[in-house]
């Protein structure tokens, strides 16, 4: 690269990052202070582990995220593969429909959800905001995600599989768990991760459909408001320290799986 | 595998989660607290017309600030060693794993009046500057959130350009800013439209990014929203109708984004 453009890609990533170290760095700060270092401490991480209120946010964004990932993925691969088998016009129609809430901005799909549940509550006593709407919400929104992964891996799939299955004396539903989900599983696995990850994250759309119901991101959102204490620069720090940990793992199993791969090619090639 | 069945849980959830509710925010949009017919909300969206210019015009600041600063760095990127190309991209994408809200929260400590920029700027004799609760501090909140949503997508362009057509354009004399100007560039216009609705659809309908940088007095589209569904002015049927104007407003906008790119992908077929 030349001068430039390594000059260039420095500044934007101090630019990305500058903002993220200082905040973990005041997590390690013996005072208030922002601004002037005091001295080193873990104090607010053991406050940290003292809030209650924090802690029962991070067991309901927990529970919320399994929940959602596990009934989007369910009811996600089962809209693909009836998708699949749609007509064309069908199919437009559906694919519309998934893509609605995608194009749309978070604050409508919040707003209009909130519409309903209020409706809900208030005409047929139903869905209060709370746990449940919390996590119909993120099951709705990520449902889309979980389609959109498995759809083309449905499509890679050698449609004759599944027929050769059945003429070789496998039941339907054997056929469709022995040959057709394995061969789609990296497309629902990816849209589980999705959906997952999603819900942890999500603060808009929680925000207009919890009630008094708190997730971490709402809990992190009222902190904000509040005087603000470094227990959120501790927080940060360790939410950013899991995710690194998640993706270093993540790529050391790519790099080692790679390495297997090679040397068995080198050993198919000796042999 | 013909089994369309497998998509009915799929719709009928929609339905229920995604369509009802938008019928509910176009039924409030057009009638009163009483459940009657008017106009009076739509007319009345007029009123807070310079918070929409106000939105748009941040919106489209901060969109065309991301397009400057990642349009470059995606094309160091797509132009590097594959293993440190990797990385790079890697880097972009980690910041985006960290809560939306802590990322704004550490600007917040940044910009304050007291905060590290303006200490830093006091050493050097300058200051103190009214960074935060400025249109400004805004812009930057959206630029630093929303950067790699623009600078993934043309990347991705960029990485599937054949290089032989490069090649070819320099084989036929074109020289390095001939090559950008008339291969690269106008191939990489779908993945500019795809950061240009990632970013800006976001970021005209925020209202966290104003709340925590931008103080009370920029008001943006988001917060008008919210105001009208968990704020002081409890008014659905007028938020409803804000909602609607959103929605339409970003529909339009992406039509002719759309036209745009359909106009230049096949410019693109016949190179």
């Amino acid at each position: 690269m030349k001068t430039v453009s390594k000059l260039y890609t420095g500044l934007i990533f101090l630019f990305l990052y500058a903002p993220i170290v200082v905040l973990m760095v005041f997590s390690f700060n013996d005072s208030k202070s922002r601004v002037v270092w005091n001295g080193f401490t873990f104090d607010w991480y053991r406050r940290l582990f003292e809030d209650k209120e924090i802690l029962n946010a991070l067991s309901n964004t927990l529970i919320i995220a399994v929940i959602t990932a596990v009934c989007a993925t369910v009811l996600g691969t089962a809209a693909a593969i009836g998708i699949r088998g749609m007509n064309k016009w069908m199919k437009r129609t559906v694919m519309n429909l998934t893509n609605l809430p995608m194009v749309n901005p978070e604050i409508v799909t919040g707003v209009s959800m909130l519409l309903l549940f209020v409706f809900l509550n208030d005409r047929i006593g139903i869905l209060k905001p709370g746990m449940v709407t919390l996590i119909i919400a993120h099951i709705t929104f990520s449902l889309p995600y979980v389609v959109l992964n498995v759809l083309p891996k449905l499509r890679q799939m050698d449609p004759h599989l599944y027929e050769a299955a059945q003429d070789l004396g496998c039941a339907p539903a054997s056929a469709f768990f022995k040959v057709v989900l394995p061969e789609i599983m990296p497309g629902i696995v990816t849209g589980m991760i999705m959906a997952f990850t999603l819900s942890i994250d999500d603060f808009v759309i929680s925000y207009f459909t919890s009630g008094t119901t708190q997730t971490l991101p709402i809990a992190i959102y009222s902190m904000t408001r509040k005087i603000v204490s470094p227990e959120i620069n501790a927080l940060s720090t360790l939410l950013f320290g899991a995710v690194m940990v998640l993706l270093i793992v993540i790529n050391l199993r790519q790099i080692r799986d790679q390495r297997k791969q090679k040397l068995r090619r080198k050993g198919a090639v000796k042999a | 595998m013909k089994s369309k069945t497998a998509a009915i849980p799929y719709v009928i959830w929609m339905l229920i989660f995604i369509v009802v509710p938008m019928a509910l925010v176009v039924f409030f949009s057009f009638t009163d607290r009483s459940g009657q017919f008017t106009l009076e909300n739509i007319a009345n969206v007029g009123k807070y017309s310079t918070v929409f210019l106000r939105s748009i015009w941040l919106g489209a600041l901060a969109t065309a600030i991301c397009l400057l600063l990642g349009y470059p760095l995606a094309y160091i990127i797509s132009r590097a060693a594959g293993g440190r190309q990797s990385v790079m991209i890697m880097l972009v994408m980690l910041p985006m794993w960290m809560n939306f809200l802590l990322r704004t929260y550490a600007w917040m400590t940044l910009l304050e009046n007291n905060g590290l920029i303006n200490k830093a700027l006091g050493l050097i004799g300058l200051g103190p500057f009214e960074l935060i609760n400025t249109q400004g501090a805004v812009v930057l909140g959206m630029v630093y959130n929303f950067l790699p949503f623009m600078i993934l997508p043309i990347y991705s362009v960029m990485t599937k350009i054949d290089t032989r057509i490069i090649e070819a354009a320099q084989d036929l004399g074109a020289n390095g800013r001939k090559v950008f100007s008339k291969v690269i560039l106008p191939l990489s216009v779908p993945g500019i439209i795809t950061g240009i609705t990632m970013v800006f659809v976001p970021a005209v309908s925020t209202f966290i990014i104003s709340k925590m940088l931008g103080g009370g007095a920029n008001l943006l589209i988001g917060d008008l929203i919210d105001m009208q569904f968990l704020g002081n002015s409890y008014n659905p049927n007028l938020g409803s109708a804000i909602s609607l104007v959103l929605m339409v407003l970003i529909m339009i906008c992406m039509g002719i984004m759309n036209q745009f790119d359909d106009g230049e992908n096949t410019g693109g077929m016949m190179i």
